[in-house]
């Protein structure tokens, strides 16, 4: 067959063309005829079809989204904000940090090693793209039940995908999460956040500006890996046929990543930005050339030349269709001048990265491509990038919704004798969701780059940015999708509030908010009902803690079988610390005094307990009490400062007493609690009321910490001490434990469900 | 004047400019060295540094071997220059036969991260003078492909011989013949081994500062030979 130009797509209008196979719509096809006056070619059919997609142009949730913008608090930190690969936050000193999260779910479900491995790689390219040196990962997962055989074939390679991507790059893994869930079964949940430093007069943006400058590609050959990725994957849910593999397989859709070759790209771009001699640059991900061609020229001067006869290219007989929509993973596009071609050639081959000019910056207000002197490509890029279809969804309150929060876990048997809370506290401790994480967090390099100051299972990753003035960042991502189904916009607000929380109790004052929000799919109304409540939730919680959103990432048609996931927003905080010596660990590990902050409530909707007891989702999930949040993160941050904490640890899922496990068990302290005369110890122990934390104070800081409290109106209890000299943990007149027995309780769960 | 240790840098080392801070810290000069130069510029002790050179394609540290810098080195360190061969740097010497054996994949076939305890079995190499015989450190080990293996009789001599240098404690992260943390040559200059001491340099960032001795050592042997 000869190749489908613009001169033969205008001669040829009729000839029928695979829109509906590619993911387009019937009104989304006509349109692009309508855009360009003719049929498109097959290449801008591609380019068209991905970019297009769900995943490329979140066109059902844009209309959601404004509200970041329209709502965002004002605030001086934010020097780049939502739109562009990823957001930039001035963290003082001159620095500047930039940090996002992404999803990867449904390649890591097709091949789990593969799946999220790439799914590192593309977020700390989107870092990259912003000028600045990749510092850390963070990765919440999300998984099917523990012991589900599934859970044993997903789990363990996602989890070495990560180790073995991540850790090649020498970036340190400082934090994320790990939950189990009936939902995520079909459909686990791979998010990946990372975090980029960069001084701020720095900033790289996708640009292509100033006509005749050059485009050029650099990093990995482009081959057939990825094809279809944002389309076929990511913007689908998967049927039975291609989840048990009896239909057509999905994999060829996953990309492969290579993290040697990523790692001399970072060191590679890290010179280019150094020498200054880089005018735009965009990374490689999702829709590969198409994506980036467009967005650059679409954010710039409006026009560009691009020849596929100069692309390296990994098997010579690749059609421009492939080209154009091939995800192979590792490269990045940038636009230099033509004075700093040389130089910026000669340090990729320094790296041994292959770099080719593919094309230039014009004014014609065109993208132009060309295959084999024949031009295959001629459309505004805008069209393609930035104006994609926009739905207007339709949104309903599910019925079921009023019989969920009706079924109150006040109706649940609680345990109250010393015997039945002293059991209760160990099977919690070791359930799934509850027990220690090292099995996972093992596998990542922490320790890399040396700057590592708090890691898992810290509240928040604290890495160093300048060893001089020890400034440092806090970084933390959280995410509850059981209070999300039982009311969203609480529950969005409960995952940020949580993220923010686990950045004040290290010492760093939270500054901005990246979020990936995974839903099902948003053709099912009662999914756009939970989406549109969630992002409303985050908007106006993000206004009221004065932390705008800088960007994230939208991820649909996440169910297993017919079942959506549970609505999962996963909210990243970053944090700023003056002074990392400062920073507040979570371990009791000397004498002190622990204070119970804020206020616990008889709260057990969603709560871990009645789901690892009972088996229950329903209620209404913890009260969310923003002023409070604020409050408490103010307090913590300024008593770190002062240097009256030894410790301090979020209290979430379940509360208070998973929290004194994990804090004596990381600091190899005992403690001894009295709770207050008249608690009830299980609603005391196990509640999940939201704004609390508990503090581990020396003898000399009680009185000055606990006046600013009172100062300030901040609700505190005095429950006991931590003690070194202990070696267990003693509920007063109720029961006491070991810490070996706890520790043997806590640690053994995952290494008995994955150790093979 | 501060003695200056060579740092190089392979495509896809990851722990070199850890590795210059502690040599910083410690109180010596650290110089890069470029894995394509074959030019040591003069340095007084070489670290070969974690990671993943040439993206252990092959086997780890086989091609690194072969990298141009590393002809001067093994040449070095055949006439007595100091070598330190950290985690993949390790695996490098052992391609490079400047030690014996071999590291090959973890016993449980995953990538290991944790605060190892060690026990220091050989005070005598120019890397670990500073501590004592019998010294308990805790220093970070991550890696992937850090089992120990040689013949029996190369082990044999190596214990025989004093040149095993440390030694895991409370648990073998990864299958390590006799639990064999680190080796040294026969003439005490070159010392390879698995654990990061250069991660265990600061108490912020580290464990503890347990590993800071490896610098010093090396840093006072050159100091008292100036």
């Amino acid at each position: 067959m000869g190749i489908d130009t613009v001169e033969r797509a205008a001669a040829t209008p009729d000839e029928p063309q695979p829109y509906a196979e590619l993911g387009l719509k019937d009104d989304e096809y006509a349109r692009i005829r309508e855009v360009l006056g003719r049929r498109p070619t097959s290449a801008e059919l591609t380019m068209y079809s991905v970019m297009w997609s769900e995943h490329c142009s979140y066109k059902s949730s844009k209309v959601h989204l404004r509200q970041f913008g329209e709502k965002a608090p004002a605030t001086d930190a934010l020097l780049v904000g939502m739109g562009e690969n990823a957001g930039v936050v001035d963290i003082g000193q001159g620095w500047a940090v930039t940090f996002k999260i992404e999803s990867h779910n449904h390649p890591s479900y097709v091949e789990p090693y593969q799946g999220a491995a790439t799914g590192v790689g593309g977020i700390v390219r989107d870092i990259m793209s912003m000028g600045a040196r990749p510092v850390a990962v963070l990765d919440p997962l999300r998984f099917g039940p523990a012991d589900a055989p599934d859970t044993h074939r997903v789990l363990p390679g996602v989890v070495a995908g990560i180790g073995g991507y991540g850790n090649c790059l020498g970036l340190p893994n400082v934090g994320g999460e790990v939950v189990f869930d009936p939902t995520y079964a079909g459909n686990p949940l791979v998010n990946a956040l990372c975090v980029g430093v960069l001084r701020r007069d720095r900033i790289k943006l996708a640009h292509a500006s100033g006509v005749g400058n050059q485009v050029i590609l650099f990093g990995a050959k482009t081959g057939r890996d990825g094809i279809g990725g944002v389309s076929v994957l990511a913007s689908a849910t998967f049927d039975a046929a291609s989840a048990d593999g009896a239909g057509p397989s999905k994999r060829p859709s996953v990309q492969v990543g290579d993290p040697f070759a990523e790692k001399v790209l970072i060191e590679c771009c890290l010179e280019l930005f150094e020498r200054d001699i880089v005018v735009g640059i965009q990374d490689l991900g999702g829709a590969g050339l198409s994506c980036a061609t467009s967005e650059l020229a679409s954010a710039g001067d409006g026009g560009m030349t691009v020849d596929l006869d100069r692309v390296h290219l990994r098997e010579a007989s690749m059609a421009p269709e492939e080209i154009l929509a091939s995800e192979s993973q590792e490269r990045m596009c940038a636009v230099v001048a033509p004075s700093h071609v040389e130089e910026f050639l000669a340090v990729c081959a320094r790296w041994d990265v292959t770099a080719r000019v593919i094309g230039e910056v014009t004014s014609t207000g065109r993208l132009v491509v060309t295959w084999r002197g024949e031009t295959v490509v001629d459309v505004p890029p805008r069209t393609v990038a930035h104006e994609g279809p926009v739905y207007h969804r339709p949104v309903e309150r599910p019925s079921t919704q009023d019989s969920l929060i009706a079924d109150d876990p006040a109706r649940l048997p609680r345990p109250s004798t010393p015997d039945e809370l002293r059991h209760t506290l160990l099977r919690m401790v070791a359930s799934p969701n509850l027990c220690d994480r090292s099995w996972v967090t093992d596998q990542y390099d922490r320790y890399v780059q040396g700057n590592t100051v708090l890691a898992q299972p810290e509240d928040a990753g604290v890495i160093r940015i300048s060893e001089e003035t020890r400034l440092g960042v806090a970084v933390a991502t959280d995410g509850n999708g059981r209070y999300c189904r039982l009311d969203p916009y609480a529950g969005a607000q409960l995952a940020l509030a949580e993220a923010y929380r686990n950045v004040a109790v290290t010492g760093a004052r939270p500054l901005a908010v990246t979020d990936c929000l995974n839903f099902g799919s948003p053709e099912d109304p009662a999914v756009m009902w939970q989406f549109e409540r969630a992002v409303t939730g985050l908007a106006d919680g993000c206004r009221a803690l004065g932390t705008p959103v800088t960007g994230g990432n939208v991820s649909f048609y996440n169910s297993t079988g017919d079942t959506a996931i549970l609505p999962t927003p996963v909210v990243g905080v970053l944090g700023v610390i003056d002074d990392v010596s400062r920073r507040t660990p979570m371990g009791f590990s000397t004498a002190t005094t622990l204070i119970l902050l804020g206020d616990t409530r008889d709260e057990f909707g969603g709560s871990e307990w009645a789901w690892t007891v009972h088996g229950h989702l329903g209620g209404r999930p913890p009260a969310v009490d923003l002023d409070r949040e604020r409050l408490l993160a103010e307090i913590l941050v300024s008593a770190a400062a002062d240097g009256l904490l030894a410790a301090a640890h979020d209290l979430s899922d379940g509360g208070l007493a998973q929290a004194l496990v994990e804090s004596c068990l990381r600091g190899g302290a005992g403690a001894r609690i009295a709770l207050p005369p008249g608690a009830d110890p299980f609603v005391w122990l196990f509640a999940e009321s939201a704004g609390r934390a508990v503090v581990a104070l020396p003898p000399a800081a009680e009185a000055r910490f606990t006046d600013l409290c009172t100062t300030r109106g901040l609700p505190w209890t005095k429950i006991g001490t931590a003690d070194p000299a202990s070696d267990a943990l003693d509920i007063a007149a109720s029961f006491t434990i070991p810490l070996a027995d706890l520790r043997v309780a806590w640690t053994a769960t995952l290494p008995a469900l994955f150790e093979t | 004047m501060a003695a200056r240790i060579g740092v190089v840098t392979f495509p896809g080392s990851l722990d070199d400019r850890d590795a210059a801070r502690a040599v910083r810290l410690a109180g010596g000069e650290p110089v890069p060295l470029w894995h394509a130069d074959a030019d040591l510029h003069g340095v007084d002790a070489v670290v070969l540094p974690g990671g993943f050179s040439y993206g252990d394609y092959l086997r780890c540290g086989a091609i690194a071997r072969f990298a141009p810098v590393m002809d001067l080195v093994i040449g070095g360190a055949n006439r007595g220059l100091p070598v330190l061969g950290i985690c993949n740097g390790f695996q490098v010497l052992c391609e490079s036969h400047l030690l014996p054996g071999a590291l090959i994949r973890n016993e449980r076939r995953r990538f290991v991260c944790r605060d190892q305890r060690l026990r220091v079995e050989s005070a005598g190499t120019v890397w670990t003078s500073s501590y004592a015989l019998g010294d308990e450190i805790v220093i970070p080990i991550k890696n992937g492909e850090g089992g120990y293996v040689a013949d029996a009789s190369t082990v044999d001599m190596l214990e025989a011989e004093g040149r095993v240098v440390v030694r895991y404690l409370d648990g073998n992260p990864n299958g390590s013949y006799r639990n064999i943390a680190g080796i040294a040559n026969a003439a005490g200059n070159v010392v390879g081994l698995m654990p990061h001491p250069e991660h265990a340099v600061e108490s912020l960032t580290g464990p503890g500062t347990d590993g800071l001795g490896f610098f010093t050592s090396i840093l006072s042997r050159l100091v008292g030979a100036a």
